[in-house]
């Protein structure tokens, strides 16, 4: 006998001035091998079609579906039904914007974190399309890669507790972001450059080592490690600078 | 109203529409990328394998050179691409794969030395060469005559949709994500840009440019079953379509994969069945060694697919809730193997399915995958039909896949033809002058309100939006899948004419208001189902096996009467049926039509006389 489900999903809709924050239940029968994605999506065809939530890749790829799932921020798409109770609540990441119900901004958030940490190769050179490619060390561009894992889905921000308290903190997904720069062959910027970007409290100084982050990412990508390995070289280069070097 | 310009216009984010956009804020232009979703969530970023471009840096592919890349994609098109083409993206990749690892892709490199690679479950050694140290790497792909795939561990369409969308920050490139393009907006002669609805308000916007570019990828979504992202539903298609005057290049052209999951239909690689497992049917017998006694599994993608819907079709199913499947059984590879080589597969399985390959069957069945057709433009990605509108990747029949296109060649082609599509447009902005009609534009956007209030109010019906899309889904599915025929493409094409009267009646049961999930959906159905009638009515009018494209009435390709691609229009508002109409598929030959040297050799030649090679009708 397959379970009934009882799904409370939190319900707002900014731009309808009727419209007022609260939770609303759904029941659904439980199919083998159910998702959120499709729990979600049967709730939206069958009983509500107003329902708002983001799904794209639906295959734990793309980080479209963030969402507080029976209190943990986590991806909707690879959430099995039967991981979790016959109650499951469902509410938007916090921190990001609300767009309505479980939809959330997280494109306008992630944009201005490419800016401010200036996402990308910074370098004098020209590329020469006659010429054979630079080398590099194979173990660094997995190294890289490692990093760039990152599907911003939010996550890590949604669950940081300095993040919650304060808007201009970057957060454990910008911190990566800047980490695989540096650790890139082809990025000129100095240590120096990058102390201007997070070498304060609304960067790696801000982090109070909490390490949610870590716990929650989708992608199990080595936050902690970062974080780590950020603060060591922001605290020597902040000691060089107080010592004129 | 807000009204928005910009030089270029771009209708999705994702590796060929950020191409073309780097190239012409290059050159100095403005450009503005539409979205769905922020760009890193396109579809792009779900390609894992890799982009084939012959650099010929690994032992393997060794002699490798554009001239073997062209024949490769000429033959895999089954000699349904343009060949000049096919020439330019094969002559172009491997300068475009140095470029993104200029701008920091992070390309897997020669690791000079011995090491051991697996072909068929075997095990075999090769070794690196030392001069070749750091260079771009590539791995084995099928359809391919040397190692010819660069990539980046499991996840090459993301790295390179990341170094895409930074070099896109860099450059000041704006991406508009949650925005989705509703309409064009166009005379009949020129396009001046679109109206779309904003995702995060609902509210219509207008968006005015010189140039603008459609890159919002495949429409897979219009089957019941694919392995698309949700976001690869047409919608963009649709604008062109309602235009009648800009076509679709060959929309029969569709291919399957043998092996989604169940449900959700999530890829799992073909290296499954290359390293050893079996497909089973609901007895957990197997099946492929008696219809292909000597490949088996192995045998080519189009192949399996149309064996494994043959037995699902004699009854040897396994029903489910999700409907029929078939299974995969890796369990006899092992632990290590499943969690060393087949580690993606394992975590598709475990995450999303709750089973142990190791131990349990996987739920497998042939699920719609790419969409060779598309807004058919010209070699420098300018659409048929309207000026100043351009077309690039899987959105685009440029043409260079024909009926049928290769691992890894899809992916390449993004960033290949979004450079040299994004170079003519930064030429054609150069010597170009635009007037807007404020007339021309209000119009559009009183139509697309005029269509929004019909839907909101059920002015014409309320039908269920979900149920009329079902329908449509459901009669692809069973019409003009992997085995076509007479009966069932016109079965399925009545279907969906009486579907698209349905969509003329589709009413919300919600009330619209905001970013209505449901509106957005409503907003697009009917020239999904036009799109639809495209590919039925295209695969009915072909009569000849092609690529994908597989006739069990007309099994041979037919050279004489169909070396060419099908133009579909959608002319008249009232129409229930495109409008078909034909080109050669290729003006430059390099190679002849022949033998792909794999599949089957059944050939109509050219030369054949007209009442030879009748078969079945």
């Amino acid at each position: 006998m397959s379970r009934l489900l009882k799904f409370n999903i939190f319900r707002y809709n900014p731009e309808d001035a009727q419209s007022e924050p609260h939770m609303q239940e759904f029941v659904l029968e439980e199919t083998d091998a159910m998702t959120l994605f499709i729990a979600l999506n049967r709730i939206r065809e069958e009983q509500d079609p107003s329902l708002q939530f983001d799904f794209c890749c639906r295959a734990g790829i793309c980080g479209s579906c963030g969402m507080v799932i029976n209190g943990r921020p986590g991806l909707a798409c690879h959430t099995k039904t039967k991981d979790l109770p016959g109650e499951i609540t469902l509410l938007p990441l916090p921190v990001f914007k609300l767009v309505g119900d479980l939809s959330v901004d997280t494109g306008s958030w992630f944009r201005e974190m490419y800016t401010k940490t200036e996402s990308w190769i910074h370098t004098e050179k020209e590329f020469d399309p006659e010429a054979l490619e630079e080398r590099m060390d194979n173990k660094d561009a997995v190294s890289i890669y490692e990093l760039e894992r990152c599907v911003e889905c939010g996550c890590c921000i949604a669950a940081c507790g300095t993040a919650r308290m304060r808007d201009d903190f970057l957060g454990a997904a910008a911190l990566n972001r800047v980490a695989r720069f540096l650790i890139d062959p082809r990025d000129q910027r100095s240590e120096k450059d990058y102390y201007e970007i997070i070498g304060n409290d609304m960067g790696i100084f801000g982090c109070m080592g909490l390490l949610a982050c870590e716990d929650v990412c989708p992608k199990h990508l080595p936050l902690q490690n970062q974080l780590g390995f950020l603060r060591r070289k922001m605290g020597i280069t902040s000691l060089k600078r107080l010592f004129g070097k | 109203m807000q009204t928005i310009y910009t030089d270029f216009l771009v209708v999705g984010a994702g590796l060929a529409g950020e191409r073309a956009a780097v190239q012409a804020a290059d050159a100095g232009f403005s450009v503005i990328c539409l979205s769905l979703v922020p760009a890193r969530r396109s579809h792009s970023s779900a390609a894992q394998g890799g982009m084939q471009a012959s650099l010929g840096n690994s032992v393997m592919g060794e002699g490798d050179c554009p001239d073997v890349h062209f024949e490769d994609t000429v033959k895999g098109s089954d000699w349904g691409c343009d060949q000049e083409v096919a020439r330019l993206f094969a002559d172009t990749a491997p300068i475009e794969m140095r470029r993104l690892a200029h701008w920091g892709v992070p390309w897997n490199r020669v690791v000079p030395g011995k090491s051991i690679y697996y072909k068929g479950g075997k095990q075999f050694e090769k070794i690196e060469a030392q001069e070749k140290e750091g260079l771009i790497m590539a791995r084995s792909f099928g359809g391919t005559a040397k190692w010819r795939t660069c990539y980046t561990s499991d996840g090459t369409g993301h790295a390179v949709m990341c170094t895409m969308d930074n070099r896109c920050a860099q450059m000041g490139v704006e991406v508009h994500d949650k925005t989705e393009a509703v309409a064009l907006i166009q005379d009949g002669e020129t396009c001046f840009g679109v109206v779309a609805r904003c995702l995060r308000t609902g509210e219509l916007r207008v968006y005015l440019s010189k140039a603008t570019m459609i890159a919002a990828g495949g429409f897979g979504r219009i089957y019941p079953n694919t392995t698309n992202a949700v976001i690869c539903d047409g919608g963009a298609h649709t604008m062109c379509v309602n235009t009648g005057v800009v076509p679709m290049g060959n929309m029969e052209a569709v291919q399957f994969h043998p092996t989604g999951i169940v449900p959700t239909d999530i890829l799992v690689t073909e290296g499954c069945r290359g390293d050893g497992g079996t497909l089973l049917d609901v007895n957990e017998k197997r099946f492929m060694h008696e219809y292909e006694p000597e490949k088996a599994e192995l045998a080519s993608r189009d192949v399996v697919s149309r064996w494994m819907t043959h037995h699902m079709r004699e009854g040897h199913g396994v029903k489910s809730p999700y409907g029929e499947h078939l299974w995969l059984d890796i369990r006899h590879l092992g632990e290590e193997h499943i969690t060393g080589k087949l580690r993606e597969v394992y975590e598709i399985c475990t995450s999303f399915l709750g089973v142990d390959p190791i131990h349990q069957l996987i739920p497998v069945r042939p699920t719609q995958h790419y969409s060779m057709g598309g807004i058919r433009t010209n070699k420098d990605g300018a659409a048929y039909g309207l000026k100043g509108l351009f077309a690039a990747g899987e959105a685009a029949c440029w043409d260079m896949h024909g009926f049928n296109r290769l691992g890894g060649n899809s992916l390449a082609e993004t960033v290949v033809a979004g450079g040299i599509v994004g170079r003519k447009i930064a030429e054609y902005l150069e010597g170009c002058e635009t007037e807007f009609k404020t007339s021309l534009i209000n119009d559009e956007v009183k139509k697309q309100q005029a269509r929004i209030d019909v839907l909101v109010s059920c002015a014409n019906g309320s039908e269920n939006v979900y149920k009329v899309r079902r329908v449509m889904q459901d009669a692809l599915h069973k019409g003009a899948n992997i085995f076509r025929n007479q009966e069932g493409l016109e079965t399925c094409v009545a279907e969906l004419q009486e579907a698209l009267v349905r969509a003329g009646k589709v009413g919300l049961r919600s009330d619209g208001k905001g970013v209505n999930p449901e509106l957005a959906v409503a907003l697009k159905l009917e020239g999904q189902v036009k799109m639809a009638l495209m590919v039925a009515y295209g695969a009915l009018q072909r009569t000849e096996s092609r690529g994908s494209h597989n006739r069990e009435d007309y099994t041979a390709r037919n050279d004489r009467d169909w070396l060419n691609r099908t133009l579909a229009y959608w002319k008249n508002e009232g129409d229930t049926l495109p409008t078909l109409e034909y080109e050669a598929a290729t003006e430059v030959v390099e190679i002849p039509p022949g033998d792909r040297g794999y599949g089957k050799s059944e050939i109509i030649s050219a030369d054949t006389p007209k009442d030879a090679g009748k078969k079945g009708k």
